[in-house]
């Protein structure tokens, strides 16, 4: 079959990682991505779907869904809320609202991804800018535990390696750095790799603050692997950008230190702006977890954790964080949207799930489908249902709907499962 | 046996088949571990041969796989169920628990990697 013209192709944006690309094609005839990565392909192409809503394994209609889903989360002392990492805004939005109506508790994916930054920032602010300054004016890009060549591999091209913009103009303008604890994929592009010891993060960011602020004596002959030499030639190059951008990745919030990780960081970038401008950003993995953690910040002041038990917002990490309350088997039903915590949690925390009744909404079969009482399929965002998703960087995209479907989208299952709820309540 | 440190993260064929969880395709991008060429030799492994990894937390059967550019004593598995039956669960009050930087042991095995099914059932 001969290709079909770019500009016969419908213009899609990808709905799979935080890079959000927006320049990518879609051939509604032959179901087939264009310009994609291989994870945007992979999204954008037939594969199994969940075929109908279920009860037990049993198909039933959505209403009948909803109306069960309904009756266990009202019937729950402490539902816990989870997932909204892969769905639109407008679909969260109903998410929160539907969680303080039930007395629950609010959680999101970021809460296993990038959730210590989020506590990071509370504490010390967030030098930030956008994926357009990064393509602009980035000349220094540090990769510190991120492989963006596997998990978003557009991202070199479209912005921070390749990318080229109005004062990078070439690949030689531009140093890439990648500090890791493997030899990456990522690792093979950059200029220079610095291979650090597993947990060493915190220690190599401290001696690297103390570099930039001259302090060299107070650096020993070796931190975390890494030579006192090559630490001071990195903290000459981070000196000498005109414009810098530590992007870093879960190599820095899953390991030890975690959020303390992320602050130190921070404070790097804090001392380095008082030589030239440098921003700190995390990579977000799903394409709107940004929206995932701004929604609720908009709408109840938090981002994650966030219990409704006693009728009004507290924020507790080690308290409301999906992990700890699941590891306490401090909820009674679980709701778990556009996610699947079965395979991505601890299996300490899955031990719990599969004790209560849960509710899942999404439009893929995982493993979570296995261990859920009531399953509602969705429409998927971005081909079959649309909306607003925040990329990486907080900048608001509207995501497509191109293909019809007899599939609900997220927003429409939550709008009839939140009437239903005001219903029971009395509340309209 | 040999004592590690078990790093898990993404891959590009674990993030292409993560909405296709319960294929073929899937159990095959989540069910090994790399290990350096060394540690892989040192246990007398070949390509296609199991290990079993323990922790404090778990354990768990998955294949074994040679990675040139790995340091010795590090094991990686890619984010996942498999990963996650030996990860630290504690969040250390962050509300994450810890999918880094945790100290294992490796060993050759003849048992079965069970499949993502019947790994939901052990748990």
């Amino acid at each position: 079959m001969p290709e079909t013209k770019e500009e016969e192709l419908t213009n899609v944006i990808c709905t799979f990682c935080g890079s959000v690309c927006d320049d990518v094609l879609f051939d509604v005839e032959k179901y087939k991505g264009k310009k994609f990565c291989k994870l945007g392909s992979a999204k954008f192409s037939k594969k199994e779907r969940i075929k109908a809503p279920m009860i037990d394994g049993k198909e039933v209609s959505y209403e009948e869904a909803i109306e069960k889903a309904v009756e266990i989360l009202l019937n729950a002392k402490r539902p816990l809320l989870y997932g909204w990492a892969s769905t639109v805004n407008e679909a969260i939005r109903l998410g929160v609202i539907l969680t303080e109506k039930v007395g629950g508790v609010y959680d999101q994916c970021a809460s296993v991804c990038h959730a210590p930054g989020t506590l990071a920032l509370i504490e010390e602010g967030v030098p930030g800018g956008s994926l357009g300054e990064v393509k602009n004016r980035a000349d220094v890009v540090i990769f510190w535990g991120s492989n963006p060549m596997e998990a978003h591999p557009r991202h070199p091209v479209r912005y921070s390696v390749r990318a080229k913009g109005l004062l990078i103009k070439d690949r030689k303008d531009r140093k890439v750095v990648v500090v890791d604890v493997r030899k990456t994929k990522s690792a093979n592009m950059a200029d220079l790799f610095i291979q650090i010891k597993p947990g060493y993060d915190y220690p190599i960011i401290s001696a690297l603050r103390a570099l930039v602020k001259g302090e060299e004596d107070a650096v020993p002959d070796e931190v975390g692997g890494v030579s006192k030499q090559q630490l001071k030639e990195l903290a000459e190059l981070m000196k000498n950008a005109k414009y810098g951008a530590l992007l870093y990745g879960l190599g820095v919030t899953q390991s030890r230190g975690r959020d303390r990780n992320v602050e130190n960081a921070i404070k790097l970038i804090q001392l380095l702006n008082r030589h030239t401008r440098w921003i700190i950003w995390p990579m977000r993995g799903h394409y709107n977890v940004v929206g995932a953690g701004d929604v609720p910040a908009w709408e109840v002041g938090y981002t994650y954790a966030i219990d409704f038990s006693r009728g009004y917002p507290r924020f507790s990490p080690g308290e409301f964080a999906a992990n700890e309350v699941l590891q306490r088997g401090d909820c009674d039903a679980a709701l778990i949207i556009a996610s699947d915590p079965v395979a991505h949690f601890p299996k300490a925390s899955v031990a719990h799930l599969k004790k209560i009744p849960v509710i899942q909404i999404d439009p893929f079969p995982n493993m979570t489908t296995l261990i859920s009482k009531v399953v509602i399929p969705s429409a998927m965002a971005g081909l079959e249902a649309e909306g607003t998703a925040y990329r990486m960087d907080g900048i608001p995209f509207r995501v497509k709907k191109i293909i019809d479907t007899e599939y609900w989208s997220d927003e429409k299952i939550l709008e009839l499962m939140l009437e239903k709820v005001n219903e029971k309540l009395g509340l309209r | 046996m040999i004592e590690v440190e078990i790093i898990s993260g993404r891959t590009l064929d674990q993030g292409a088949t993560v909405e296709e969880k319960l294929t073929d395709e899937y159990f095959k991008a989540v069910n090994y571990c790399e290990l350096s060429e060394d540690d892989f030799n040192a246990l007398g492994l070949a390509e296609g041969d199991k290990v079993k990894i323990k922790t404090e937390f778990g354990e768990v059967v998955v294949f074994a796989v040679k990675n040139k550019d790995l340091q010795k004593g590090m094991a990686f598995i890619p984010m996942g169920p498999y990963a996650n039956m030996i990860i630290d669960p504690s969040t250390d009050g962050t509300g994450m628990p810890q999918f880094k930087g945790i100290k294992g042991v490796v060993e050759k095995t003849d048992e079965k990697v069970l499949t993502v099914k019947e790994l939901v059932e052990v748990i």
